[in-house]
């Protein structure tokens, strides 16, 4: 299995260790050629605008919304969640396979970021502490498409819509490797 | 404990991407276009700062403020070494990060702030595996070259690298006295030191900075080993501001492609006027070590 990581801006090396220990090997993607090499795709932590401008810029936006309506597995970790959004602040997302609105920065600049404590039955993970930075907010989802597995006080954090999965915090930034040994299944 | 991993994480998310000085809320708006991934609110881009000569502090923060409000992208915004108290009041404007930095005037010739003690996270700068550290143990999130900034001329910025990088390789070879030794003589924690040499790098984010003019500089330090890339003058003192901001992001992402950097550098017009190092009246690098 070749898990791509979206090499375009942010934190995509730091799921490297994490990938290495439940044994699948990585290639970062940075060209549309890149996508054809990969059999599932993890949209890093980062600037969400950064990286839907270069998808854009690189004709990379078209090529990707198809590989995830073909059923390729992704997961969108904080910007990668903006970038799989339907809509952001009101307005159509850049790949919008999640049918689902967030606000950016809805909790707050970075003096806000925190740690918050999930329970997430679906990993059996009790707890967790999850680090939320400059993080969106999962304002609307359709509730018969989306299963929300995790919540912060009343908003999901972690939601799955079949092969496609999004996080508003960062799992990469905990050692546990629950999350990435689920998407890898997926 | 949690604060700190919070903030180290947050310049995580900075990394492969391109930081860059903005004087006013249209500039910020043509960086955050651009692609920068955060952007630094100061008054004067170094080149002019080294061309006044006067004493140079915290911006305004009104004028932080706008930019703040200007865009989505994170604000950071400089403080005087040593200067904890305007240290303080950026914390309390709500600035995304802070940068206690060698290119305003230092306010304290002796210490840095105790960045311990912030919520906000600290980007420091450094010219060497002791500097680096010495913060980190203060408490930065992050660190950054020195290089030497305002000049257009990437030999400092070259030279801190390289340097960071073989003080890291040669703890390899150390036993635990000379580990102790190396500790003792960068006056940090013998753990910190075996921290860096386990994971063969800085124990946080290290970006260049410090005389990046050129697509073809931002490549260059993202080759040896940056994280990412601060463009102080090299943007807003060149010819063509807008297309050479896009130009430095792009060349960030595809440093490892000569070909598509071709594409990259071609036709942005002239970059900022570079200085010759030994030309320098002020040496920004040699504050705060």
């Amino acid at each position: 299995m070749q898990v791509g990581l979206l090499g375009l801006q942010g934190a995509f090396l730091d799921h490297i260790p994490h990938l290495q220990q439940c044994g699948v090997s990585h290639t970062v993607v940075r060209t549309q050629a890149d996508l054809a090499a990969i059999d599932r795709l993890i949209i890093p932590g980062g600037e969400s605008t950064v990286m839907a401008k270069f998808l854009g810029e690189f004709a990379m936006t078209a090529p990707l919304k198809a590989c995830i309506e073909a059923g390729m597995p992704v997961w969108g970790i904080c910007a990668g969640a903006i970038l799989l959004a339907q809509k952001v602040d009101g307005r159509p997302g850049a790949l919008a396979a999640l049918p689902m609105a967030v606000t950016r920065n809805a909790y707050g600049r970075q003096i806000a970021s925190d740690t918050h404590l999930l329970d997430v039955p679906l990993l059996s993970l009790y707890e967790y502490p999850a680090i939320f930075i400059r993080s969106p907010r999962i304002d609307q989802w359709d509730a018969d498409a989306v299963t929300v597995h995790a919540r912060r006080d009343p908003d999901p954090v972690f939601v799955q819509k079949g092969h496609i999965m999004a996080t508003t915090f960062h799992p990469e930034l905990n050692p546990d490797i629950a999350f990435h040994r689920y998407f890898i299944d997926l | 404990m949690q604060r700190e991993q919070i903030n180290k994480g947050f310049a995580e998310m900075f990394k492969n991407g391109v930081i860059m000085d903005v004087t006013t809320p249209d500039q910020a708006r043509i960086a955050q276009k651009a692609g920068a991934c955060a952007v630094m609110a100061l008054e004067r881009v170094p080149a002019d700062i080294r061309k006044d000569g006067q004493v140079a502090r915290m911006s305004d923060p009104s004028m932080i403020q706008a930019i703040m409000d200007a865009v989505s992208i994170p604000v950071m915004a400089k403080v005087r070494i040593g200067h904890f108290m305007e240290a303080q009041i950026l914390e309390s404007l709500g600035v995304d990060f802070i940068d206690e930095s060698e290119v305003l005037t230092p306010a304290d010739e002796s210490r840095h702030v105790d960045k311990s003690g912030f919520k906000v996270p600290f980007v420091c700068g450094a010219r060497n595996l002791g500097e680096a550290l010495r913060r980190i143990d203060e408490g930065a999130a992050m660190v950054r070259t020195k290089g030497e900034a305002g000049t257009g001329n990437i030999v400092e910025a070259v030279r801190h690298m390289r340097a960071i990088n073989e003080e890291i390789d040669a703890l390899n070879g150390m036993d635990a006295h000379q580990l102790a030794q190396a500790a003792g003589s960068m006056r940090v924690p013998v753990s910190l030191v075996k921290q860096t040499r386990e994971m063969g790098r800085l124990p946080v984010v290290n970006f260049a900075a410090g005389g990046v003019a050129t697509p073809a500089d931002a490549a260059l330090m993202m080759a040896l080993g940056s994280d990412g890339v601060f463009v102080g003058s090299g943007v807003f003192k060149s010819q063509n501001p807008p297309q050479m901001a896009h130009a430095i992001v792009q060349a960030v992402i595809h440093y490892q492609d000569p070909a598509r950097l071709v594409e990259i550098s071609k036709n942005l017009g002239s970059a900022m006027i570079g200085l010759e190092n030994d030309a320098l009246a002020v040496k920004m690098a040699e504050r705060g070590i």
